[in-house]
């Protein structure tokens, strides 16, 4: 018995080991999104290539879809872009584009340019909407459900590993329910 | 002369003491009370950004957007719990510097309380023990203290 005692501290010892190797595989830059479980935020924004459109929050309810952050300022959304026009292509669901901080001239040359992948474009030049939904950075993508309820946010460039790993399984899930549910 | 020179070191080392350099927003707050508290609050919530700089010291679009939205709220008079919230609704717990006390933190806030107090109990009782050792003669056998006459005999024979 006064034997085990002396283990006490290597026990405590390792437990805090694994805790803190655990730690060193973590992401800092990948925080969980405040808003998984919630609606989309309420908006009343104009629609990036037709200013007297406006586009709201009850526009997306109805079918699962990605809504995706991006800007022609931001470098990682031009990398990003050819897999949403490969994405575009296969139409497994609708991609809504917000264009976050930009310039209305600057962004639709540039869909022009490249290709539009996205079905509604929402123009958020002042991060209105970026803040109520918690964007810190582009290319960010949300998945929302057909409710309109965000179910999963994930920050960074999309490609074909994000896709098949983390995003699709999620987005299959979703259309299931939503089949189920009665809606289209 | 001396004296002036001397008086203008002390002016000088005091003032650069006094002048923190932060990004300037040009916000017309509306009263000095509000500017204070507003950035004081900004201080103490973290950039999602750039995550090792506050509100206040980050440039990033996102930091500004904040910062201004804390600026806007404070002057429009609402509470710091209010804007915390604000924040923490769309941003997470991340963006505290303090987190709030609850079942998951309790562990960040009681956790080292909790092991100095191991730690002096187990002091104590260590201390303890020795004392009660000391108060005990350590106990010989009759076999070895016959041995021990017989040893002591001889020595005292050569001598």
């Amino acid at each position: 018995m006064k034997k085990l005692v002396l283990f006490i501290p290597l026990l405590g010892f390792m437990v805090l080991g694994i805790f803190l190797y655990q730690g060193l595989y973590l992401n800092p830059q990948q925080l969980d999104s405040a808003l998984e479980g919630k609606p989309v935020p309420f908006f009343e924004l104009q629609q990036l290539d037709d200013e007297n459109r406006i586009i709201s929050n009850k526009d997306l309810i109805g079918t699962v879809a990605l809504l995706n952050v991006w800007g022609t300022w931001c470098p990682s959304c031009k990398l990003e872009h050819p897999y949403l026009m490969h994405l575009a292509k296969q139409k497994l669901l609708p991609i809504h584009g917000i264009n976050y901080r930009d310039q209305r001239e600057a962004a639709l040359a540039e869909l022009k340019a490249v290709g539009d992948p996205y079905e509604l474009n929402i123009f958020d030049p002042n991060g209105r909407l970026g803040v109520d939904l918690g964007v810190y950075g582009a290319p960010e993508s949300y998945i929302i459900d057909h409710k309109g309820i965000i179910q999963h946010r994930y920050a960074g460039p999309i490609d074909a590993a994000v896709w098949e790993q983390e995003l699709y399984p999620i987005i299959q899930k979703l259309q299931l329910a939503a089949q189920a549910d009665g809606a289209q | 002369m001396n004296r002036l020179l001397k008086g203008l070191l002390v002016f000088g080392t005091w003032f650069i003491a006094h002048v923190a350099a932060t990004p300037v927003d040009t916000y017309p707050f509306k009263t000095v009370e509000n500017q204070e508290r507003a950035i004081s609050l900004a201080r103490s919530l973290r950039c999602p950004q750039c995550q090792n700089q506050d509100l206040v010291d980050s440039n990033s679009p996102v930091a500004q957007d904040l910062r201004l939205q804390v600026y806007k709220m404070v002057d429009a008079g609402k509470a710091d719990d209010e804007i915390i919230q604000y924040m923490t609704q769309r941003y997470g717990e991340f963006v505290l510097y303090k987190p709030k006390l609850e079942n998951k933190t309790y562990i960040l806030w009681w956790g080292p309380l909790g092991l100095l107090l191991i730690g002096g109990l187990v002091g104590v009782i260590f201390i303890r023990q020795q004392r009660i050792n000391k108060g005990t003669e350590p106990q010989i056998s009759e076999s070895d203290q016959k041995m021990l006459d017989e040893l002591l005999k001889d020595n005292n024979k050569n001598e």
